[in-house]
């Protein structure tokens, strides 16, 4: 007879592993990808590359050299860090500063506090805002989608001036300082439905909404996340902003405009579920989703800069500890029912 | 919408192989190895000595306080010898060793077939019978039965409700019980409302056993009182907590007996028991056990006599497969892991499952990800992943305030974690030791 083996309980497993469920979202992430490419062409392709290959390459470095542990970067986390750097990059950033924000990312961000799991703040923002503040210039220049497929800024420069723009918010941002009238602005951007399938300025993988949507679909039905935090950021971000344009119509944009604009549904579906630094409670996701709505507009309307998205999951990413203190999940047989069956 | 338990909950595939099986008699062993520790509470006093003559259904082994139950023989012979030998959780524990010569029974069992359905007992005599027959709860957690239906003073019993969710993947024993053995059940079931005076008694069937949902619903018409509730196929619906909350809406407190909120659970197997002692006069010395597995060659439910060596009941079955990695007693999901198939049948003997190699071992455990499926699946609503940190980090206060001692060991956490943490170990060894602080803390 064989060895038996004998362990405590349970027999069995569910067959979930790490792997699934990082390479579960990099599928969800695909329709994005797709309308990436379509919309910013050669310059997405460079970029996601980029991104993915620096972010893999440098945790295997650094579990190698550093830490001198076995290497994971099969798990997909890598990947998935740096797939989700690019789609928060604009496509005609230059190589050199790519890589930069993926050793930031993967360094800093996540090896450095001891790799998966372990990591406070999201790796990918935390390469992003570093980014966003050492490169101001390159990290706001837009291209213009479409007509900007078949370039990439380095290859054919004099091409540039004509195929850069701002994005919608940026446009709204300056507008709205300048003292321009709400519906004058409201006239030079792209319709609801232009945006709703991403037809504008913006970063690799945020403007086109109904691809972002469809991944989101995707990973509620396989139960990689829950419905908690997207939903509780979009539906903050509708009604502060819904309120706000009752209050000033003349002053602020619509709910729709701030839904479909900006990194707000990237953020909510990909970047705010990140199981690492999220809460473990529903009631928890709930409060951190809010948060992050509450914190996006705030900047939006009131900041200096003209997104916030990036800088309110971060911020909420530094409450997580305390909500998970002090926000625990429901618990059997706290509350008695009183209704008979 | 089928009703189910509020919190949490797993579906493990349910491998239900053995099932629709019938129940074939196990043949008598040569020699059985009675534990005198089958049950909840302090083990049974030997009351027979090497040599001795016993028949079937004799108290060889008595209770030991009330929290204790008689261990009856399930063979007529001689006593070999009191010995110690390996059980379930692999330490020695003492039992008595019976050489079996012919199948005489104590003559006051009805080994008869009929179905006797007029209760002549009263309630105290029921009782009195339960405790004399030796019953535990036949599930798998073997509380003594007699203790449950003793309702404290100033509490009032006002449903019974009876498992018959078989919640485990793979167990049938329970299903195919009811399947053959629903009429004597349904007594049974009628004899436990007259010894805890109530007029009320749900079922609970899990979904996936319309055969058996079918067939009680109909046989339950001709008994008043008496009602079947089909429920959700959800893992643990079989916690004695669950099922209240799954039939009747109600949740027990922390820390609290079901008859805080009027409520007495009985398995199904048990209740047959029940319906054998009273009416057949035929303590617990057989029960049902299902011996299955993904490579067992005859997947089958077996009557078997306490005391027969599994190797008996996996030869039965067709052997033991080639591949054979692990060997359960119970269920997957909460069942032990044997060392040797020298291992008698007991009480709580629900089932025998066999495990290829392949998926014997766990893989390895990686960093936890913080994805909040533990906390999701919980039935308890706790918090495995911190009761795992701080049982790890012998924090105990804060595992107690954490309601370490709410959990109720049903692996949901570790089944469903995709990194393959071993949750409930740690919080398994949490348990054992903040219940020895607080019992420490209650003495003093």
């Amino acid at each position: 007879m064989n060895t038996l083996t004998v362990s405590p309980s349970p027999h069995v497993h569910s067959g979930d592993s790490v792997k699934k469920n990082m390479y579960g979202v990099i599928i969800a992430l695909l329709p994005a990808l797709a309308a990436s490419i379509f919309y910013f062409g050669i310059g997405a392709v460079v970029v996601t590359i980029t991104s993915v290959l620096a972010c893999v390459v440098f945790e295997y470095l650094i579990q190698k050299y550093l830490l001198k542990n076995k290497p994971s970067i099969f798990d997909g986390s890598a990947a998935l860090t740096g797939l989700l750097l690019a789609f928060n990059l604009p496509t005609y950033l230059p190589i050199w500063i790519i890589i930069i924000g993926s050793l930031v990312a993967i360094g800093i961000g996540k090896m450095s506090f001891g790799g998966l799991g372990n990591n406070p703040f999201n790796p990918a923002l935390v390469g992003r805002v570093f980014l966003l503040i050492s490169f101001p210039v390159q990290m706001t220049t837009w291209p213009t989608p479409i007509i900007s497929r078949l370039h990439y800024f380095g290859i054919t420069p004099e091409i540039l001036d004509a195929t850069t723009g701002a994005t919608p918010l940026s446009i709204l941002k300056e507008g709205v300082s300048n003292g321009v009238a709400n519906a004058e602005i409201m006239q030079q951007l792209p319709s609801l439905s232009e945006l709703f399938f991403g037809l504008m300025g913006g970063s690799a993988g945020e403007s086109a909404a109904a691809a972002l949507i469809l991944g989101g679909l995707y990973l509620l039905i396989k139960k990689i996340i829950t419905w908690h935090i997207p939903v509780s950021i979009i539906g903050t971000v509708v009604i502060f902003t819904t309120l706000l344009k009752l209050i000033h119509p003349d002053l602020y944009a619509g709910p729709a405009f701030h839904l479909l604009t900006g990194g707000v549904l990237l953020g909510a579906i990909f970047m705010a579920t990140d199981y690492v630094t999220s809460p473990m409670s529903h009631k928890g996701m709930l409060i951190f989703g809010i948060g992050i709505g509450v914190i996006t507009v705030l900047i939006r309307i009131f900041g200096s800069f003209p997104e916030g998205v990036s800088f309110a999951i971060l911020i909420m990413n530094g409450f997580v500890p305390l909500i998970d203190k002090y926000i625990k999940p429901k618990r059997f047989g706290e509350v008695i029912k009183t209704q008979k069956a | 919408m089928l009703k189910t338990f509020s919190l949490g909950g797993v579906h493990p595939e349910e491998n239900k192989f053995s099932a629709g099986q019938k129940i074939e008699t196990l043949e008598i062993p040569e020699q059985v190895s009675v534990l005198v520790a089958q049950h909840i509470g302090g083990p049974a006093e030997v009351a027979v000595d090497k040599g001795d003559q016993v028949k079937v259904g004799q108290i060889i082994a008595t209770a030991a306080g009330f929290v204790s139950t008689n261990i009856h023989s399930p063979v007529s012979g001689t006593v070999l010898k009191i010995d110690t030998i390996i059980d379930a959780s692999g330490y020695r524990k003492k039992a008595i060793i019976i050489k079996t010569e012919g199948d005489e029974w104590e003559a006051n069992i009805d080994r008869s077939e009929t179905l006797v359905k007029e209760i002549t007992a009263t309630p105290q005599e029921i009782i009195r019978k339960i405790t004399n027959a030796g019953i535990v709860g036949l599930g798998g957690a073997t509380f003594p039965s007699h203790v449950k239906l003793s309702v404290p003073p100033g509490k009032k019993c006002e449903v019974l409700i009876l498992n018959g969710v078989e919640c485990e993947p793979y167990l049938t024993s329970d299903h195919q019980l009811m399947m053959e053995k629903g009429e004597e059940i349904l007594v049974g079931t009628k004899i436990l409302m007259k010894a805890l005076n109530v007029d009320k008694a749900i079922i609970g069937i899990e979904n996936n056993k319309k055969d058996a949902i079918e067939k009680m619903s109909e046989l339950s018409k001709s008994y008043d009182g008496i009602s079947i509730q089909p429920l959700k196929v959800q893992y643990p619906q079989g916690g004695e907590k669950q099922l209240i909350d799954a039939c009747i809406g109600k949740q027990v407190p922390s820390g609290k007996l079901p008859i805080e909120v009027g409520a007495v659970v009985q398995n199904t197997g048990t209740v047959f028991a029940v319906y054998e002692a009273v009416q057949k006069n035929k303590p617990l010395f057989e029960r049902v056990v299902t011996v299955t597995g993904k490579s067992v060659k005859k997947p089958s439910n077996f009557k078997a006599r306490i005391g027969t060596p599994i190797s008996q009941l996996i030869d039965a079955a067709g052997g033991l497969p080639e591949d054979t990695g692990k060997i359960i007693g119970g269920g997957p999901m909460m069942g032990k892991a044997l060392t040797t198939t020298d291992i008698p049948v007991t009480k709580g003997s629900s089932g025998i499952l066999i495990m290829p190699e392949e998926i014997a071992k766990r893989k390895p455990s990686q960093n936890c990800i913080r994805c909040a499926k533990c906390v999701s699946v919980c039935p308890m609503g706790l918090s495995p992943y911190l009761l795992m940190t701080v049982s790890e980090k012998s924090v105990w206060d804060r595992a107690e305030e954490e309601k370490i001692m709410d959990c109720i060991e049903c692996g949901s956490c570790s089944f469903t974690c995709p990194s393959s943490r071993p949750l409930l170990d740690y919080i398994r060894l949490g348990k054992g030791t903040v219940g020895q602080i607080i019992r420490n803390r209650t003495n003093k």
